[in-house]
């Protein structure tokens, strides 16, 4: 288990809010829509058809440039990079290349990520933009459909490459670079990761002493721990027999979750690029940048910090906050309403995390609000709920969304005060735990057990203190 | 594919054989017949030889040219423009099936 394992991400992201493609003016929310209904001239390849420059597009990208902290060139174009497959109509993408006298949006750049309680710098090759490929359906299964079925709703919409160095040691290290790419795209407002395929990645992976494999069609932050870990295993695997990892591209298949060999010719990658002669080259100048760069948001970093002056929250309370932009935006409006930051963080980071990991949910997928979590709070501080029963009653407002006041009523489960009442049910509990009363009378731990007892009768609504004084007047009487 | 290398040796050896030109008409997804293929390696080299005619043209202060026109920064503001429909998207489709173009098995 101790071979080194290198690994490199290229990461492909939607620039999702943008209204339009990138080299063309059909819309660009193709989600649920019916095929071929989002096309036109341009994005389909007919010929007279001339691709022109989104410039929110263009705006968008040095925005994730600057923010990866990368360094920008003054000048750029687009290239041909030249493939056959039905998924794109002209027969090539125009991608940006760096060589011939082309260069990315961004290069050289870095990303800090929180390994292991220490910072890590993973450095960012390049940024770049180019066009999605269209979509390919096959009737049946992939490998016996007869024919191939293509929309072009999604070809051409603005996809931002951002390549990693090979500087990731684990899947986890990859993982956390992604949430950490996702945070910082969604404080830029350039991206909403929550729709489904706006993220996809793919990965190399070597292992000292074997060749490099490149992992193909990773679809979620969440499988690419899981795709990089089948790939090492099955690596780590061969290396042991004593068999090489051959230099190869495998294809991550999701369902089952295995990465397969797509056997595909080396001169696939013989992609002749060429700089795209309907576009005109880009120049990107300092007064272009400065305003792009005085109109750069607060980014996760930055937040996290202030999380820490602001709010007074511990470094790690601040970091997991702001991984996520949601979630970060949950904690300052329940903060904003209640107060208390540290009373919300603790709540956040321990209760609703566990929850919503358990639902296998994103904080904005849960029907959690914070005027809820508010409510919830306040519940607890009225002593009209324990602690206890609000951990219970969280998991209803995850999933059901009504309001903490609603659940209490309708489950009773308001707190009982009455002292009347629990002086009955302590009776009942002394009268069938004689042997713990006697205990209690010399023994701390034998009144925890009674007051456990009466807790488990009230199914956790006693009023702890009450129930304490009355157990402890009772056993003093004795 | 091989790159172009220039320099006194290289440029009297044959860069294109039979090899490489097989290689390119498959990029391209052209057929070469085999009694063609002669033809191509003659007429790649001959190309190439033009070339290298232009090599021995004096650039070294010359900027070098990556685009022929004289325009940076032509843009469109990301406005939507209603698409075409689907039935003329699929009119010059050879193949068609529920509103997708159909196209020939990849794999
Ligand atoms: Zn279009």
């Amino acid at each position: 288990m101790s071979e080194k394992v290198v690994i490199g991400l290229e990461v492909h992201c939607q620039l999702t809010s943008l209204k339009t493609k990138l080299f063309c003016s059909c819309p660009s929310n193709y989600r649920g829509r019916e095929p071929n209904t989002l096309v036109c001239p341009t994005c389909l390849g007919l010929p007279g058809s001339l691709p022109v420059l989104n410039q929110k597009a263009l705006e968008y990208g040095l925005m994730v440039a600057l923010a990866l902290n990368c360094k920008i060139p003054k000048r750029t174009m687009f290239f041909r990079k030249n493939y056959f497959y039905p998924d794109m109509a002209k027969n090539f993408q125009i991608s940006m290349f760096d060589r011939a006298g082309g260069a990315p949006l961004g290069y050289d750049g870095y990303v800090t990520l929180a390994v292991g309680g220490t910072q890590k710098l993973v450095r960012i090759r390049r940024v770049h933009l180019e066009e999605d490929p269209g979509r390919l359906v096959y009737p049946g299964t992939i490998d016996t459909a007869p024919y191939t079925l293509v929309d072009y709703n999604r070809h051409g919409v603005a996809l931002v490459e951002v390549v990693t160095e090979p500087d990731f040691e684990s899947p986890k290290e990859a993982r956390a670079f992604l949430q950490k790419l996702r945070s910082i795209l969604e404080h830029l407002g350039v991206f909403d990761g929550g729709l489904e395929g706006a993220m996809r990645c793919d990965a190399n992976i070597s292992i000292a002493g074997g060749a490099r494999v490149e992992v193909k069609n990773i679809g979620s932050f969440k499988d690419v721990e899981r795709a990089l870990t089948f790939e090492i295993m099955r690596q780590k695997q061969l290396l042991a027999k004593k068999v090489a990892v051959v230099r190869e591209t495998r294809h991550w298949d999701g369902e089952r979750r295995i990465t397969v060999s797509l056997r595909t010719k080396e001169e696939e990658y013989d992609y002749r690029y060429f700089p795209e002669p309907d576009l005109v080259p880009v120049e990107i100048t300092e007064e272009m940048l400065d305003q792009i760069k005085a109109r750069l948001p607060e980014l996760p970093d930055a937040r996290q910090k202030r999380f820490v002056s602001q709010y007074g929250l511990p470094g790690y309370d601040a970091m997991v906050l702001t991984s996520d932009k949601a979630l970060a935006d949950f904690f300052e409006k329940a903060v904003a309403a209640y107060g208390k930051p540290k009373v919300v963080s603790n709540w956040l980071m321990s209760d609703v995390l566990r929850c919503l990991n358990e639902y296998n949910l994103e904080i904005w997928e849960s029907k959690l609000t914070p005027e809820h979590l508010v409510e919830m709070l306040k519940l607890i501080d009225e002593g009209v709920i324990s602690g206890k029963i609000a951990k219970n009653i969280l998991w209803d407002m995850v999933s059901s969304g009504k309001s903490p006041k609603q659940i209490v009523e309708e489950r009773g489960l308001t707190r009982i005060a009455d002292e009347e009442y629990l002086r009955k049910l302590v009776d009942e509990v002394f009268k069938e735990n004689p042997k713990a009363v006697e205990d209690a009378l010399s023994d701390e731990k034998a009144i925890h057990f009674l007051v456990g007892q009466l807790m488990k009768k009230t199914r956790g609504r006693a009023d702890p203190q009450l129930a304490n004084k009355i157990i402890r007047e009772k056993l003093a009487s004795k | 594919m091989r790159v172009l290398v220039l320099g006194e040796e290289r440029s009297r050896i044959k860069l294109i054989d039979e090899e490489t030109v097989r290689h390119v008409a498959w990029l391209a997804r052209l057929e070469v017949l085999d009694d063609e293929v002669e033809g191509f390696v003659e007429q790649f080299n001959r190309i190439l030889d033009y070339f290298r005619k232009l090599d021995e043209a004096e650039t070294e202060d010359v900027e070098p040219t990556f685009h022929v026109l004289n325009l940076v920064n032509v843009f469109r503001e990301d406005e939507p423009f209603p698409p075409i429909s689907p039935q003329e998207a699929l009119k010059n489709a050879p193949k068609s099936e529920r509103g997708f173009f159909k196209a020939p098995k990849m794999v």
